[in-house]
């Protein structure tokens, strides 16, 4: 596996990998993060996965910038299959349009499309979350259509309900919590990406893991919400999905 | 062990909030640390009224709460000087005080830095939630103090008048330089711009806060590529968007971003910059990682002896 060592600081080591960003790549920093994880190496605090970098965290106290990056450089030579890897799949249930997916119109419009074809091409892929991140339990998901890619607002609202379903360039994301935020909102999911009281499962995704989105109706998202709440509602997971 | 109530907020101060030393290991899930903005004066405070360095305090910003003690309880105030005071009566910082129940606490004029911390032998009841204590705001995890509630501690009668070196307590200055270590996202800049940051004076801008330090100055920060992968963003790492006006990265930062960072403030030099005031003077000069390094490490060492020295004292 070919990566350059670079510093963060005096607390951290980025490790960045001379690769395109892919599905392939985000599994190969998936189980490096394993191999990392096994050095045993005390000095290491925690390992942030991202696109095509994994930053680590330690206190140099106990191991010095050099101490570390000459081990992490033995590992240059691992043999990294991607079969050792399985995925899952989350089925996410979304109310596109009208009061909660304000820029519906506005991405349609922008690619010259019907509102009805972006709803059917948001639907198609299975996205594949890259990274969490900006907010407590936020999937990047790659995979979007490129018919659908649209810049991030000019101005950001100053608000955005948790749910809330956006599309930012060739990207798409939820909502885990209301936010400021630049993502044009196309609709809005019932489900809880974010639940600090869960205890053990208080983020729906990891990294790695496939989401599928599925159009619901007003009154099926209003069902939904009120499962949820009665916790009766079982979101469907499939526990291994090979894409 | 049962927590019993210590404190009466009677005003709460315009930003208080309990702090430790931040969430570890669910930055990969995009919660931030969090945590105490200056770790040098939070950890300080711990050790002077003998708890483990790690132990959940009262952060307090600019202007202090007033708070009635509910118990005999022993603190430390450290950091930014904000004129303690027990019934009205002045009392040190960065040393150990007793107050006893019915007392009341408050703070006066300010006179340098920007956050305070409250530490109380015993340590407070605060819920655990990721293995911190610490208050997250914009993640749903606690909130700024609140008027008239109850504070539960673990109240422990502790040695009055314990006090740091006069040579450890730092000063806070309004003018300052911090190092830098570069990159990681060099391509992003060119040579002379890098060169350039390293000459400018930047003005701390009003709308700074725990989560970054808004700096201005007249001329922009060249990038030359704005388009990098979102990766991990450290703790005083030094982020330019596209309007060339930089943002140091602090402790309620999320945990990762798509700017490009031109360095990262190295971890000794941080708690200068968590007591900056808006309108305050900053410039960055070069550093190695194994100097600043160095640097971590007499301070660690520092850290630990004074630890040993507090924990050998007899403990009234």
């Amino acid at each position: 596996m070919n990566f350059t060592i670079d510093p963060v600081g005096d607390t951290g080591i980025r490790i960045s990998f001379n690769e395109n960003v892919s599905s392939k790549l985000i599994y190969k920093i998936k189980m490096f993060c394993n191999y990392l994880e096994n050095m045993g190496n005390d000095a290491i605090i925690e390992l942030v996965p991202a696109f095509d970098s994994i930053t680590l965290y330690y206190k140099p106290y106990v191991s010095t910038y050099k101490q570390l990056s000459t081990q992490i450089k033995q590992l240059e030579d691992i043999p990294l299959h991607k079969e050792n890897v399985i995925s899952r799949r989350l089925t996410i249930p979304v109310l596109y349009g009208g009061e909660w997916g304000p820029d519906l119109e506005r991405v349609a419009n922008q690619n010259a499309l019907t509102v009805s074809k972006v709803i059917e091409l948001h639907q198609k892929p299975n996205y594949l979350v890259y990274m969490l991140g900006f907010l407590p339990g936020f999937p990047y998901l790659g995979g979007l259509e490129q018919r659908l890619a649209t810049p991030r607002l000019d101005k950001p609202r100053d608000r955005t309900p948790p749910g809330s379903i956006g599309i930012a360039y060739e990207q798409t994301g939820i909502y885990p919590l209301e936010s400021p935020g630049g993502w044009n909102i196309i609709g809005k999911t019932p489900i809880t990406l974010f639940d600090i009281y869960n205890k053990g499962d208080e983020f729906l995704f990891r990294a790695g893991d496939y989401v599928k989105f599925e159009e619901v109706t007003a009154k099926k998202f209003s069902s939904i919400e009120e499962k949820i709440v009665e916790k009766t509602y079982k979101l469907k997971i499939e526990e291994e999905f090979y894409e | 062990m049962d927590s019993s109530p210590i404190f009466q907020v009677i005003k709460p101060g315009i930003y208080t909030t309990f702090q430790d030393m931040g969430r570890i290991g669910f930055q990969k899930y995009g919660l931030p640390v969090a945590g105490a903005m200056d770790l040098y004066a939070f950890q300080i405070g711990n050790i002077l009224v003998g708890n483990t360095r790690n132990t959940v305090s009262l952060e307090v910003t600019l202007i202090g709460p007033k708070l009635q003690a509910m118990a005999e309880i022993t603190v430390a105030i450290t950091g930014a000087n904000l004129e303690p005071e027990v019934n009205g009566q002045s009392r040190p910082m960065w040393s150990t005080f007793r107050l006893e129940k019915g007392d009341v606490l408050s703070f006066g004029k300010y006179h340098s830095g920007v956050r305070a911390y409250i530490s109380v032998a015993g340590g407070f009841d605060v819920p655990v939630l990721f293995q911190s204590q610490s208050t997250d705001i914009r993640s749903g995890i606690g909130q700024t103090l609140d008027k008239y509630s109850t504070l539960n501690g673990f109240p422990k009668s502790e040695k009055k008048g314990v006090g740091l070196s006069k040579h450890l307590i730092p000063t806070y200055a309004t003018s300052i330089e911090v190092a830098v270590i570069e990159g990681p996202h060099m391509s992003s800049f060119k040579s002379n711009e890098r060169k350039e940051f390293f000459n400018k004076t930047f003005l701390v801008e009003p709308n700074s806060n725990r989560m970054g330090y808004r700096l201005s100055n007249s001329k922009k920060v060249g990038t030359i590529k704005q388009d990098i992968w979102s990766d991990a963003i450290p703790f005083g790492g030094i982020q330019v968007p596209p309007n060339g006006q930089p943002i140091i990265l602090m402790a309620d930062r999320q945990p990762t971003g798509g700017y490009p960072r031109i360095g990262t403030v190295i971890s000794t030099d941080l708690p200068k910059i968590a007591q900056l005031p808006p309108k305050s003077e900053v410039s960055f000069y070069p550093i190695s990682v194994e100097e600043a390094q160095e640097r971590v490490i007499r301070l660690e060492r520092e850290l630990v002896t004074l630890g040993m020295i507090r924990k050998h004292m007899p403990s009234r």
